[in-house]
């Protein structure tokens, strides 16, 4: 790694998408019949028989009303072999996907086959449904396909619940695995925090200071990737009172959240003030950054705990936010009482 | 449709993973280096920006949002953007600039897909009901194609080797590319089968980067006194997502698509198509009406780098970086969206 480029900061997390999904009258129907452990399809004016049923006719766009019961064999069609499962996959060794025509339908759908191996697939074989053992109302009720047997049979079907209410609505979870890297600047902005240093990445065309820093100053589209060593002090820009539990949030309420303006910066941030009453915070309260023991100091903004008041006189709430950059200035570092927002109106925190 | 003429477009070395570099890193490069070519100062002398990009790649949302910190929007600029390929980008600046509303834009797109798993974050784009919650990742669904098509006969493996022979050695000469060499027919289906019946390289790379473009109209281009590629026509057309509705083993849409912007009505020099798995080119370079006489993807197409969101812009790019080059007198580009080639878009590009 060149001397100059900063580390690397890494975080694996998992986003979940826990989304609830009303299915209409068609997919519910279809999702309903599922349950049941029945195959429910649905003809379009030309005749041809949709399974899954179809809203809409993909030629003529007029809605499909004419449900039918399909049967539970039927040929594949085409087919990819998946010999290894991702962790993803519902089936734990080696199966296929396919698009599966069911006997008299017109249109194959997608599902998997269990067929023990690659060899045991062919474009053309008979499949018949594998019920799962437990049928929700959801497209996984057919656990999968595998090859006819020989009677062309399905095994017995455990029996249903009767008297359940039709399937509308569907929970369809979807938790995605990712291992998000911070950008450059805002790498080398969490190092500096993790030693104990706040700094801000300067723009080296309108000197403007920004903390924390994205990796471009938005005013100008430059990377600004000076860092400059800041100070402790802040004012308060505008400030709210949270009073109600957030979820998630180990902080018990009440409890002030600020957006800061750092002595010599043109952007503010978000974070904690404590160390007073919250009645007492106000706009143009100088404050000042309390961090946590050393030991605690990690690559996050918590490692500042709070920001809390100092003996210093307020600034006029009509000055906070105005610093000009100094854009002759070899330096933006110079002290100074004012201060101003930069055109970044997203000052949410983001922790690496 | 008036004519539109692309004046610049820029590309970052396309690669599998961009490491600490973040959406904005990845963006300002392409963005300085187009206006650059333009000879234009900065964003406020194009009258509209567009962008393509999708937030479920990276894991991050609003990450587009976040993207226009990289092109210096102080005071504000006219900017729009799509959550899909950037040649759909481009599609909106064309109608933005027959509309009247505009003479210039700057188009462009990015992904980093190395955060997530490519393959199955792709899955979320499916049907959510019948398809999505059994996870058919990206692979396993072309692969599915790719048998329909050897299964009726429309190509064979030899000449799925081929496009990745001739797209592997086609890279060479192109320093952004990710994957290149020398590899024979033979050598290729010598290697194992992955999602049979498609091997490794049938499949494209994953892939971190950021493609600009700027446009204008013609008049404009004369009055900055750049050379420049003429966009003559422009369609696209989509199937139904019930890709068991379609005939996979062909493309209608690109067809329609093709007929509409005239492909065939002269000789195609050269042909940029964005197939990211190597049977679709065969299919595809069908469906445009291209014969053996046109160059098809010189600069090593979506198999020898595909970066999501920004590989149907760089098809245009490539087409037109030739034009302007005197390479070639008429090109065509293709980009496509969704599952198994379900939306294309046809691109004509005359020199002036």
């Amino acid at each position: 790694m060149p001397q100059n480029e900063p580390e690397v900061l890494s975080q694996a997390f998992t986003l979940g998408y826990t989304y609830t999904r009303s299915t209409g009258p068609v997919v519910g129907r279809f999702l309903t019949g599922l349950r049941e452990r029945k195959l429910i399809g649905n003809q379009a004016s030309d005749g041809k028989v949709y399974v899954p049923p179809m809203e809409y006719d993909p030629k003529t766009a007029e809605a499909i009303t004419d449900f039918v019961d399909v049967a539970e064999t039927g040929v594949v069609k085409t087919w990819s072999w998946v010999n290894e499962p991702n962790e993803k996959h519902l089936l734990k060794k080696p199966f296929a996907f396919a698009l599966i025509q069911l006997d008299g339908t017109d249109v194959p759908m997608l599902h998997m086959v269990d067929a023990g191996s690659q060899e045991a697939m062919s474009t053309g074989m008979k499949v018949q449904v594998r019920w799962a053992d437990e049928t929700q109302g959801l497209i996984t009720d057919i656990a999968c396909f595998e090859p006819a047997s020989e009677e062309g049979k399905v095994a017995e079907k455990p029996a249903v619940a009767a008297d359940l209410e039709p399937v509308t609505g569907v929970e369809s979870p979807i938790y995605l695995e990712y291992n998000f890297t911070a950008g450059k600047a805002t790498a080398a902005f969490l190092s500096n925090i993790k030693k104990g240093k706040l700094t801000g990445g300067k723009c080296p065309e309108c000197t403007a200071v920004y903390v924390p820093p994205r990796g471009s100053c938005p005013a100008c589209g430059v990377a600004n990737d000076e860092n400059v060593e800041l100070t402790n002090k802040a004012t308060v820009q505008s400030f709210t009172i949270i009073s109600i539990p957030i979820p998630g949030n180990p902080i018990k309420p009440p409890f002030v959240v600020a957006n800061l303006m750092v002595d010599d910066t043109h952007q503010s941030f978000l974070h904690i003030v404590s160390g007073c009453d919250n009645s007492d915070v106000r706009i143009g309260m100088r404050v000042e950054a309390v961090w946590k023991p050393e030991e605690e100091w990690t690559h996050a903004m918590e490692s500042i705990a709070y920001f809390q008041p100092i003996d210093e006189p307020d600034i006029p709430r009509e000055e906070i936010g105005k610093l000009e950059p100094s854009a002759n200035e070899p330096s933006a570092n110079e002290p100074s009482a004012n201060e101003q927002p930069s055109a970044n109106e997203k000052g949410e925190k983001k922790d690496a | 449709m008036r004519d539109i003429a692309v004046v610049a477009y820029a590309q970052n070395p396309i690669v599998r993973d961009a490491g600490a570099n973040n959406e904005v890193e990845l963006i300002m490069p392409v963005v300085k280096q187009v206006l650059k070519d333009a000879g234009l100062k900065d964003i406020h002398d194009v009258d509209f920006t567009c962008s393509g990009s999708c937030d479920y790649l990276q894991g991050a949302a609003f990450a587009f949002v976040a993207g226009v910190d990289a092109l210096g929007a102080v005071p504000p600029i006219k900017e729009s953007h799509v959550e899909m390929d950037a040649a759909w980008a481009l599609y909106e600046s064309i109608l933005k600039i027959n509309m009247g509303a505009a003479e210039s834009a700057l188009i462009y797109g990015f992904a980093k897909s190395s955060p997530g798993k490519l393959a199955q974050v792709l899955s979320q784009q499916l049907d959510p009901y019948y398809y999505s919650p059994l996870w058919p990742d990206v692979v396993s669904l072309n692969a599915m194609q790719a048998r329909a098509a050897l299964d009726a006969g429309v190509l064979t493996e030899e000449d799925m080797a081929e496009v990745v022979s001739r797209s592997r050695a086609n890279a060479k000469s192109n320093n952004k590319a990710q994957l290149s060499g020398d590899y024979s027919v033979e050598q290729l289906l010598e290697e194992p089968e992955y999602i049979a019946p498609l091997r490794k390289h049938d499949c494209p790379p994953v892939s971190d980067g950021a493609s600009a473009m700027i446009i204008c109209t013609v008049e404009k281009a004369k009055e900055w006194g750049l050379p420049y590629a003429v966009i003559k026509a422009m369609d696209h057309r989509i199937e139904t997502h019930n890709f068991g509705a379609r005939d996979l083993t062909m493309s209608e849409s690109t067809a329609i698509a093709a007929e509409a912007v005239g492909v065939k009505s002269a000789k195609v020099d050269i042909a940029e198509i964005h197939a990211p798995f190597s049977h679709q080119e065969i299919i595809l370079k069908k469906a445009l009406g291209l014969d053996d006489n046109t160059v098809v993807n010189p600069s090593g197409g979506p198999l020898a780098g595909n970066v999501m969101m920004a590989a149907g812009l760089d098809r245009i790019g490539e087409v037109a970086r030739r034009i302007i080059n005197g390479e070639a007198k008429r090109g065509v580009a293709h980009a496509t969206s969704g599952p198994c080639l379900q939306h294309n878009m046809v691109t004509v590009l005359e020199a002036e």
